[in-house]
C-alpha cells in the first residue's frame, strides 16, 4: 500500500465530511438567528440537507479504480466506506425527517447540529484507515450521541440514558484505545494497512496479538451493542428521545460495523480463525439472548432495543463467515435492518405523539385508527422477522447462507431458531395492532408530511430490497471485495 | 407459450388485493365484487393452465425464467408438470369458493381480503416455482397471513392460541427445511438455485441420508405428518370459513407438494432410506387421525382431524415410492382439497346458522338447508372412498402401491374407511337428518346464492373427476413418472 502524493481532487474523499460539517454549522448559526417560530423548518432543512449531501457523494464521491489511502493515510477511499457512508446519511437524513415534530428536539438548531456532527464522525469511522483517526472518528461520534441521549434535560430518563450511555462508552472506550496503544507500542505503527505486517515483522506472539484484538473488540461490541456488551441499550433506547433512538440503534451500530469488518480483516488477518469463533459465539449470544429478552418487554422501545440486540447477531454471522459473500451479506443485512428499524421508530414516534404512551398494549385499535400505518407497522415487524416479500427475508437466507458456505451450519442453525423467537414476539405486538380494540378507535393517528415522507421512503426500499435484491447484493459485493 | 399465464396466475391475487386498499373502507359491497372479480379471473387462468398442459407430452410447460439475483445463481422461473398443474386448479377453485363463501364477513373485509389474496399468490407461487430459493420466498409468504386472518377474523375462544401455534411451528418447519436448502444448494458446487439442475447434482448418499430428514419433514409438518400435526385441528377449528377451506383445502398440499418437490425428487437417495419411518408415521395420521376424529363432538374438530387422516394417505403415497402410490397421492390432494373446502365450507354455513358447532346439540338441517345437506353427503361418501367419486380414484391407487411395498401396513391402513365412515355418518345422522332442536325451530332460512354456487361447484367436481377420472389422471400419473425418473426407477 503506497501513500499517494497530494492531489486536490482527493479531496473529494472527504466531501461527506466537509459539507456535513458546513451543514452543521448552518444549523448552529440559524438556531441562533431565527426566531422559534421559524425553526420549525429547521428539520426539513437538515434532511434536505443531509439528502443532497446524499446525492452528492453519490455523484462526485465514488472511489477511483485504485481505491487510495488519502491525507496521509488518514482515509480510505474505497467503495467499502463508500457503501457505508451512503446507509449512513440515508440514516441520518430519515432521522432528521423523523425528529420534526417531536417535543422539545424538533424546532431545536443545536439538536440538528450535534446530530450532523454525530454522521460525520460516523462517515469518518468508515473511511479511516488509521488507529488515530479512527479513535477521532469514534468520539466525533459518541460525544454528540451522549448529549443527544439526554436532551430531554427536563425528563429523568432521559438524563438517565445520556449518563448511562456516556459511562459505558467511556469504559468501553478506555479499554480499546488500550489496545490501540498496544499496536502501536509493540509495531510502531498506526495505519491499518500496515500493522499486519509490523505484527508479523516484530515477531509478536499469537497470544499477545490475540488479547489485543480482545481489547479492540471490546469497543466494537459496545458500538453494535453485541453481548456482553449490550446492557446499555435498553435503558438509554428507552430513555433518549424516540429520534435519538432510532439513530442510535442504526446509524451508530452500522458505523461500529464498519470499524469492526474493516479493523479485524485487516489488522488481525494473522489470527482470523481466533477472532471469528470469538465473534461467532457472540453471534450466537446475541441473538439469543436479544430475541429471549424480547419476549417479556411490555415497552416497545425496549422491544426494539433487545430486537436490535438480536439483529446486531445476525449481522455478525456474515462477517464470522470470513468470505466476500460474507461480508457482502453483512452489508446487505445492515441495509435492510435500517430501513425497517426507522420504519417502525417512525411509527411508534407517530404513536406516542397520538397516545402519549410507548406501551405495547396501548397499541390496541392501531388498525382501527390508522389503517394505513398499521400496514406499515406491519410491513416493518415483518421484516424484521425475516418475512418475504420484505427486506428482512432475503438478508437473512444471506447470511445464513455465507454461514453455510463457510461450514458453519451451527451457526446457520441458531440463527434459524431465533428467528422463530423474533417471530412470536413481532407477531404479539402485531396482534394487538389488529386484533384488540381501544376506547379511542374513532382517533386516527395523525401523520405530519415529514413523516409520510419518511414512511413512504422506508416502506419502498423495503419492499424494493426484499424484491429486486440484485442491485444492491451487487454493490454489497462491490464494497466486500475492498477488503480482500 | 408467449403470454406469461402462470405469472398472471400468481400475482393477480396479491395486485388485487393491493388495490383493493384504495376502496373505502366502508363500501363492503364493491370490496367482495371487485374481489370475486379477481378470483374469478384466477380460476379462469388456472383453468385454462390446466386444460393446456400436453399430458402426452409431459415435462415442465408455460415455462418463465428472468434472472432475479444472479450473484447466487437465483432466478424467477415457473413451471407446471402434472403434479403441479391439478394444484394449481385446487388453488384457484378453493380462492374463489373462498371468497363466495366470505360474503357475508363485515368486520374490515378489505383487510380480509388481501391477507387472503397475499396468502392466493404465496400458494401459487409455490406450486410453480422451479427455483428454490423462490421456492422458499412464497412459501413464507403463504405462512404469514394465515397469523393474521386467523387472529383476527377467527373463532374468539382460541384463535390467538391457534394462530401463534400454526404459525410458529410452520416457520420453525420452513426454516429448517431452509437451512437443509442452502446445505443443498451449497454441497452441489452448482452455485445455482435452480431445481431442474440441483436434480442432477449426484448428492453422495450420506449427504442424502443426513439431510434428507430435515427437508422433508421440515415440510411435511405444513401437510400435518405425526407428531408434528398438532397445530393443524387447533388451526382449522380457530380460523374463518374460508381461511379453514384455505388451509385444510390449500395450504396442507404446499407441504406435501414442497417435501416432494424438494424433499423425494432433489434427495431420491435419501427418501429411499428415510421411506419406512415416512410410512409408519402417515399411517399412524391415518388411524389416529380417524379415531381422534369419532371421538369429537366440534364438528369442525371432526372435519380438522380428518384432514390429518387423508393428507396421512398422501404421505403414505408419497412413501410407497412406486408409480401407483405416487399417482394415487397427486389425485389425493386434488380430491381432498375439493372435499375439505366443500366440509369446511358447509361447517361454517351452519355455524353461521346456529352458533354453535356442538354435534350433540344440532339437527334437522336438512330440512333448512337442503343443498348443503347434499353437497356434504356427497363429501361424506368422497372422503369414505365410495367408488364413482373423486376419493375412490384417488384412494384406490394409493392402496394398491401400499400393498405392493408394505402389504402389511396396506391392511391396517384400509380399517381407517371404516372408521372415517363411521364418523361421517354419525354427523350426517345426527346433524343434517336428526331431529331439530325446538330453539332452532324458525330461526335462520337457507344459504345464499354465493354459497349455493361454491357447493355446486365444490361438489360438481367430485363427482366429475369420480365418473370421468381421465379429466385428471393421466396428467398426474405423467407427474409421478418425472418424479419416479428421479428416484431412478422410471
Amino acid at each position: 500500500m503506497t501513500f499517494t502524493e497530494f492531489a486536490p481532487e482527493r479531496l473529494l474523499a472527504i466531501l461527506p465530511e466537509s459539507l456535513l460539517f458546513l451543514l452543521a454549522v448552518a444549523m448552529l448559526t440559524l438556531d441562533l438567528v431565527w426566531k422559534p417560530s421559524r425553526r420549525r423548518i429547521l428539520g426539513w432543512l437538515a434532511a434536505s440537507g443531509v439528502t443532497l449531501i446524499l446525492l452528492a457523494t453519490l455523484a462526485f464521491g465514488q472511489p477511483p479504480a485504485d481505491e487510495p489511502l488519502v491525507l496521509g493515510g488518514m482515509v480510505r477511499w474505497d467503495w467499502l466506506a463508500f457503501a457505508f457512508t451512503i446507509l449512513i446519511l440515508f440514516t441520518a437524513a430519515v432521522t432528521c425527517l423523523i425528529s420534526v415534530n417531536v417535543e422539545g428536539v424538533g424546532n431545536r438548531g443545536d439538536y440538528y447540529g450535534l446530530l450532523l456532527i454525530s454522521t460525520m464522525g460516523m462517515v469518518l469511522m468508515a473511511s479511516s484507515a488509521d488507529l488515530i483517526m479512527l479513535f477521532l472518528a469514534i468520539e466525533t461520534t459518541s460525544i454528540p450521541l451522549y448529549v443527544l441521549a439526554g436532551f430531554l434535560k427536563a425528563d429523568d430518563k432521559s438524563t438517565e440514558s445520556g449518563l448511562k450511555y456516556f459511562l459505558f462508552g467511556a469504559v468501553t472506550t478506555a479499554v480499546m484505545l488500550y489496545g490501540f496503544s498496544l499496536i502501536y507500542g509493540f509495531t510502531g505503527e498506526t495505519n491499518l494497512y500496515l500493522i499486519a505486517d509490523a505484527m508479523k515483522a516484530a515477531g509478536l506472539s499469537l497470544l499477545l496479538v490475540g488479547g489485543i484484538a480482545v481489547l479492540v473488540l471490546v469497543g466494537f461490541s459496545f458500538k453494535i451493542a453485541a453481548v456482553p456488551f449490550h446492557f446499555w441499550a435498553p435503558d438509554v433506547y428507552e430513555g433518549a428521545p424516540t429520534p435519538v433512538t432510532a439513530y442510535v440503534s442504526t446509524a451508530s451500530k452500522v458505523a461500529g460495523f464498519a470499524v469492526l469488518v474493516r479493523v479485524m480483516m485487516l489488522a488481525f488477518p494473522s489470527i482470523d480463525a481466533f477472532w471469528a469463533a470469538i465473534l461467532a459465539a457472540m453471534a450466537a449470544a446475541t441473538m439469543t439472548l436479544g430475541n429471549v429478552l424480547a419476549i417479556a418487554q411490555s415497552n416497545i422501545k425496549r422491544l426494539l432495543a433487545y430486537s436490535s440486540i438480536a439483529h446486531a447477531g445476525y449481522a455478525l454471522i456474515g462477517l464470522v463467515a470470513l468470505s466476500v459473500f460474507g461480508v457482502a451479506s453483512m452489508m446487505f443485512y445492515l441495509l435492510a435492518y435500517v430501513v425497517t428499524n426507522l420504519a417502525a421508530f417512525a411509527v411508534v414516534i407517530l404513536f406516542a405523539r397520538a397516545a402519549g404512551s410507548d406501551e405495547i398494549k396501548d397499541y390496541a385499535g392501531l388498525s382501527r385508527r390508522s389503517p394505513w400505518l398499521a400496514l406499515v407497522l406491519l410491513i416493518a415487524f415483518l421484516s424484521l422477522a425475516g418475512m418475504p416479500p420484505f427486506a428482512g427475508f432475503v438478508a437473512k437466507v444471506f447470511v445464513f447462507k455465507a454461514a453455510v458456505d463457510s461450514g458453519l451450519i451451527w451457526l446457520a442453525f441458531v440463527g434459524v431458531l431465533n428467528s422463530i423467537i423474533g417471530l412470536y414476539y413481532y407477531l404479539i405486538v402485531l396482534k394487538v395492532v389488529y386484533l384488540y380494540r381501544s376506547e379511542d378507535d374513532h382517533l386516527p393517528v395523525q401523520v405530519p408530511r415529514p413523516y409520510a415522507v419518511a414512511l413512504a421512503a422506508c416502506t419502498l426500499l423495503i419492499l424494493v430490497v426484499g424484491i429486486v435484491s440484485a442491485p444492491w447484493l451487487d454493490w454489497s459485493i462491490g464494497a466486500a471485495r475492498s477488503l480482500f | 407459450m408467449n403470454f406469461p399465464i402462470l405469472s398472471v396466475i400468481v400475482f393477480t391475487p396479491v395486485v388485487a388485493g393491493v388495490i383493493l386498499l384504495f376502496f373505502p373502507q366502508d363500501r363492503h359491497d364493491w370490496i367482495r365484487w371487485f374481489a370475486l372479480a379477481a378470483a374469478t379471473l384466477a380460476l379462469l387462468l388456472s383453468l385454462v393452465v390446466f386444460i393446456g398442459y400436453d399430458s402426452a407430452e409431459g415435462g415442465y410447460q408455460f415455462q418463465e425464467r428472468a434472472e432475479w439475483i444472479p450473484a447466487l445463481g437465483i432466478s424467477y422461473f415457473v413451471g407446471v408438470d402434472g403434479m403441479s398443474a391439478p394444484m394449481v386448479l385446487l388453488t384457484g377453485i378453493v380462492i374463489f369458493t373462498g371468497v363466495l363463501i366470505s360474503w357475508r364477513l363485515d368486520d374490515r373485509p378489505r383487510e380480509f381480503f388481501l391477507f387472503l389474496f397475499i396468502l392466493a399468490t404465496g400458494v401459487f407461487g409455490v406450486f410453480v416455482s422451479l427455483d428454490l430459493f423462490q421456492l422458499f420466498f412464497f412459501y413464507e409468504i403463504a405462512l404469514f397471513p394465515m397469523f393474521l386472518l386467523i387472529a383476527i377474523w377467527g373463532w374468539k375462544v382460541t384463535r390467538e392460541y391457534a394462530a401463534m401455534k400454526l404459525t410458529l411451528y410452520l416457520f420453525i418447519g420452513s426454516v429448517i427445511a431452509l437451512v437443509g436448502g442452502l446445505v443443498m444448494v451449497f454441497s452441489s458446487g452448482l452455485e445455482t438455485f435452480d431445481m431442474l439442475q440441483l436434480q442432477t447434482a449426484g448428492f453422495s448418499t450420506t449427504f442424502q441420508r443426513i439431510w434428507f430428514p430435515f427437508v422433508f419433514f421440515g415440510f411435511a409438518v405444513l401437510a400435518g405428518i405425526f407428531p408434528f400435526h398438532n397445530w393443524s385441528p387447533d388451526g382449522h377449528v380457530a380460523a374463518p370459513t374460508a381461511v379453514s377451506m384455505f388451509h385444510a383445502g390449500v395450504l396442507m398440499k404446499l407441504g406435501a407438494f414442497a417435501a416432494l418437490r424438494v424433499g423425494i425428487v432433489l434427495l431420491p437417495e435419501g427418501a429411499r432410506f428415510w421411506a419406512p419411518l415416512i410410512l409408519v408415521l402417515a399411517s399412524i395420521n391415518v388411524i389416529y387421525g380417524a379415531f381422534i376424529a369419532m371421538v369429537q363432538t366440534d364438528f369442525k374438530y371432526v372435519i380438522g382431524f380428518s384432514s390429518v387422516s387423508h393428507m396421512g394417505l398422501v404421505l403414505l403415497g408419497f412413501a410407497t415410492l412406486n408409480r401407483d402410490g405416487l399417482t394415487g397421492a397427486g389425485l389425493q390432494m386434488f380430491s381432498h382439497g375439493v372435499m375439505t373446502a366443500l366440509f369446511f365450507a358447509v361447517v361454517g354455513m351452519v355455524y353461521d346458522r346456529t352458533h354453535t358447532r356442538e354435534i350433540p346439540r344440532l339437527g334437522g338441517i336438512s330440512k333448512v338447508m337442503p343443498l348443503a345437506t347434499v353437497a356434504f353427503i356427497v363429501g361424506g361418501l368422497v372422503s369414505m372412498g365410495m367408488p364413482g367419486l373423486s376419493g375412490f380414484v384417488a384412494e384406490f391407487p394409493i392402496f394398491m402401491g401400499l400393498w405392493r411395498t408394505q402389504p402389511i401396513i396396506a391392511i391396517v391402513v384400509v380399517i381407517s374407511i371404516v372408521i372415517t365412515a363411521a364418523y361421517i355418518m354419525r354427523i350426517i345422522g345426527k346433524v343434517f337428518f336428526g331431529a331439530m332442536p325446538e330453539e332452532f325451530e324458525g330461526q335462520f332460512g337457507d344459504v345464499l346464492v354465493q354459497d349455493k354456487v361454491a357447493l355446486v361447484l365444490l361438489s360438481a367436481l367430485l363427482v366429475l373427476i369420480g365418473v370421468y377420472p381421465a379429466v385428471m389422471a393421466p396428467m398426474v400419473a405423467s407427474g409421478a413418472e418425472a418424479v419416479l425418473r428421479a428416484l431412478g426407477v422410471g
